[in-house]
């Protein structure tokens, strides 16, 4: 009986049933990683660094990780890790990084890694906030309100008491780098108490429109 | 009549300088900020300062400590939630990121003519705005019984470190059936719901370990921060283990005897085995001496930029401050901070100066993951800093809904300390 019911609610609750399943697979394979790598709401740097938000991050550029050299370097010569570029190194690592820390041999099976990767997308606060959501479209006059990104930066000021200023996902979503329309949504569906969130809800009611696009436009400029 | 013509002298004063925005200049050719305090308020104000001025002020931050450890989250440690070391925080990045010249010393006198701050080791340094962000001190002969010198028996744990650690040793050490007391405050104080937390996580500690112990509170005020919750919450994970003295039942009329460890309250003498007194609070020291408190021991400011009614050269932020609706707490602080530091510049250099916005919002945990939270935004009214709107947790909220808002208060946790220490 029990069961049937979490059945049904998780049916309900993730319409790509085919993804879920693959995050699903990915955290048993996540298994392997876990005595260096960490991922969730309290993940912290280990050996490795912490891996929320990873899909898009530039290599060995966590700022509270003791990289290898090598890494270091690769993220300076423009490595990022892209989905694709996921999948190759987590083949062999050493085959992308020769010489990372990264002791791990790597993931023969072409599925493991998919798995894995698609669990480590779930931990990307962007995806969620951002496309996971069913926020009422904003009308296109506010949307094309050109913010002024100084005034953004001051007004910034009071998202990072909470958030990261570094982008990073430390308990709570990372809010920097966002395109400016979405930016610009996600603060009107609070404003506006289609999102729940009663913190969230007063900030950005104390916002007037214009002071919303400044912040878009300020924090679409951080990296 | 003496209030308004300080109000009216106040804002002229802060007006005109965010209008004609001078260039002062020191003898090093740069204005001078310097900021006594490195907590919530003090750190923050000198990080953003050195942030936004990028190098065009020179920012001294007095500190007598080199690791902060923070009041917010020690409530936890004692609950045994939290390590120790995961509240200290110290100045490296401050100093080395952010060009600010760290100095640990106390601040022991202002000149406000001369506009220099005296060190306790000897030295004095010039200032052309002073931001003072130095926290509570108690009021003296508050708890009858009770100074500072009776803080090893009876800890008072509202200034973190040392303090906390003793009230958590001594609350383990606790017989097994015995009686933990706290004297509550009376307003105002630094972070109305920080006495109620504690005693939720005492509770949470004793229910473990000691289940058979009783918590006893004796409280001057009627009414407490978020007391709705508070009580539910304690009804529903530590029944029949706390007991509320309010006002209506002698909980103002108390007296402690730390010799003896008991706790009177009404005539009616308690014997006690941890008694953290937590008496009525007044701003840090140093605003007295630097004469910007009032008679109620508190430093008004205006709200449009912190600015100090006796003083346009000083701003007083944090605890200190009497500044109209916002609570004393580490977040309204660091809030108040940056509109401070946005005015300062802007007096300083002639940088853009922004339309002050402040928010708090202060979590509380009352049992493992059942967190609840109350908040508002304010707005700088020429009278005081007035709350526009606010929302408070609900009594009765899903178990989902309470472990989510604390996880949001660990969330924020690592936010403020990064805003402030960077
Ligand atoms: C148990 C407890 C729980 C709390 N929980 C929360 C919470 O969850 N959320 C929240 O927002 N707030 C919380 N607070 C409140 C918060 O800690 C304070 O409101 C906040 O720290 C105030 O900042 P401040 O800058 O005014 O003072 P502080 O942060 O106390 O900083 C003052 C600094 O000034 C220094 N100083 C003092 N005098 C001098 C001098 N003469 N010379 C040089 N330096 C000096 C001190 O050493 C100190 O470091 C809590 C407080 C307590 C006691």
């Amino acid at each position: 009986m029990l069961g049937k019911h979490i059945l049904v609610i998780m049916a309900v609750a993730c319409p790509s049933y085919a993804f879920a399943g693959a995050a699903e697979r990915g955290e048993m394979v996540f298994k392997k990683c876990r005595s260096c790598h960490e991922v969730g709401t309290f993940a912290k740097a280990k050996v490795g660094p912490p891996l929320n938000d990873l899909i898009g991050r530039v290599a060995g550029s966590h700022a509270n990780v003791k990289y290898s050299k090598a890494m270091v370097a690769a993220g300076k010569d423009g490595l990022v890790w892209t989905e694709e570029v996921l999948d190759q190194y987590l083949t062999r690592p050493r085959d992308i990084v020769p010489k990372t820390n990264m002791t791990f041999r790597g993931l023969k099976k072409p599925e493991d890694r998919a798995d894995v990767i698609a669990y480590l997308k779930t931990f990307l606060s962007d995806e969620i906030i951002v496309s996971a959501s069913n926020d009422p479209d904003v009308s296109p006059d506010i949307l094309t309100i050109a913010g002024d990104p100084e005034y953004g930066e001051y007004l910034s000021g009071t998202c990072v008491t909470c958030h990261q200023v570094d982008g990073t996902d430390q308990g709570l979503p990372s809010i920097t780098g966002w395109p400016q329309s979405s930016f610009v949504t996600v603060l009107h569906a609070y404003k506006t108490k289609h999102r729940e969130n009663p913190v969230m809800q007063q900030f950005a009611g104390a916002l007037s429109n214009d002071e919303i696009a400044a912040l878009a436009a300020y924090f679409q400029s951080v990296p | 009549m003496k209030l308004n013509r300080r109000l009216f002298m106040g804002t002229t004063v802060a007006a005109a300088a965010s209008l004609s925005a001078p260039m002062v200049l020191s003898a090093s050719g740069k204005p001078r900020v310097v900021v006594v305090g490195g907590g919530a308020g003090g750190a923050t104000a000198a990080r953003y300062i050195a942030k936004g001025s990028k190098g065009a002020i020179d920012v001294t931050l007095i500190e007598p400590t080199r690791t902060y450890y923070t009041c917010f989250f020690s409530n936890l440690y004692i609950g045994g939630l939290r390590d120790f070391s995961s509240l200290g925080h110290t100045y490296g990045k401050l100093a080395a990121d952010y060009g600010i010249n760290v100095v640990h010393d106390w601040a022991i006198g202002v000149d406000r003519d001369a506009k220099t701050v005296m060190l306790a080791g000897g030295d004095k340094i010039p200032y052309d705005r002073l931001i003072l962000s130095p926290g509570i001190d108690f009021v003296d002969g508050a708890v009858e019984g009770w100074d500072v010198s009776a803080q090893n028996k009876m800890p008072h744990a509202f200034k973190a470190g040392s303090q906390t650690q003793l009230l958590k040793a001594q609350i383990e050490a606790m017989p097994q059936g015995g009686t933990f007391a706290m004297v509550a405050p009376p307003n105002p104080f630094r972070c109305p719901p920080g006495p109620y937390e504690r005693v939720s996580m005492i509770a949470h500690v004793l229910k473990q370990k000691n289940p058979t112990a009783k918590i006893l509170i004796a409280d001057p005020k009627p009414k407490f921060s978020k007391m709705a919750l508070f009580q539910d919450g304690w009804a529903e994970h530590y029944e029949g283990m706390i007991d509320w003295v309010g006002p209506d039942f002698g909980g103002d009329l108390v007296s402690v005897n730390p010799d003896e460890m008991t706790l009177t309250i009404d005539g009616e003498v308690n014997k006690v085995d941890v008694c953290n007194v937590i008496p009525a609070m007044k701003a840090g020291r140093i605003a007295e001496i630097a004469g910007v408190t009032n008679d109620k021991g508190w430093a008004p400011v205006n709200a449009i930029d912190m600015s100090s009614k006796m003083d346009a050269n000083i701003y007083v932020l944090g605890d200190s401050a009497q500044q109209g609706d916002m609570p004393k707490s580490g977040f309204s602080a660091n809030s108040q901070a940056k509109v401070c530091a946005n005015a300062v510049r802007g007096s300083l250099t002639g940088s853009k100066v922004f339309p002050a916005k402040f928010s708090n919002t202060c979590w509380s945990l009352i049992d493992t993951n059942d967190g609840v939270k109350v908040g508002a935004t304010y707005q700088a009214t020429d009278e005081k800093i007035a709350k526009i709107e606010g929302f408070v947790s609900k009594v009765g909220e899903s178990a989902e809904t309470r472990q989510t808002t604390y996880e949001e208060s660990v969330g924020w946790y690592s936010g403020i300390t990064a805003d402030m220490f960077g």
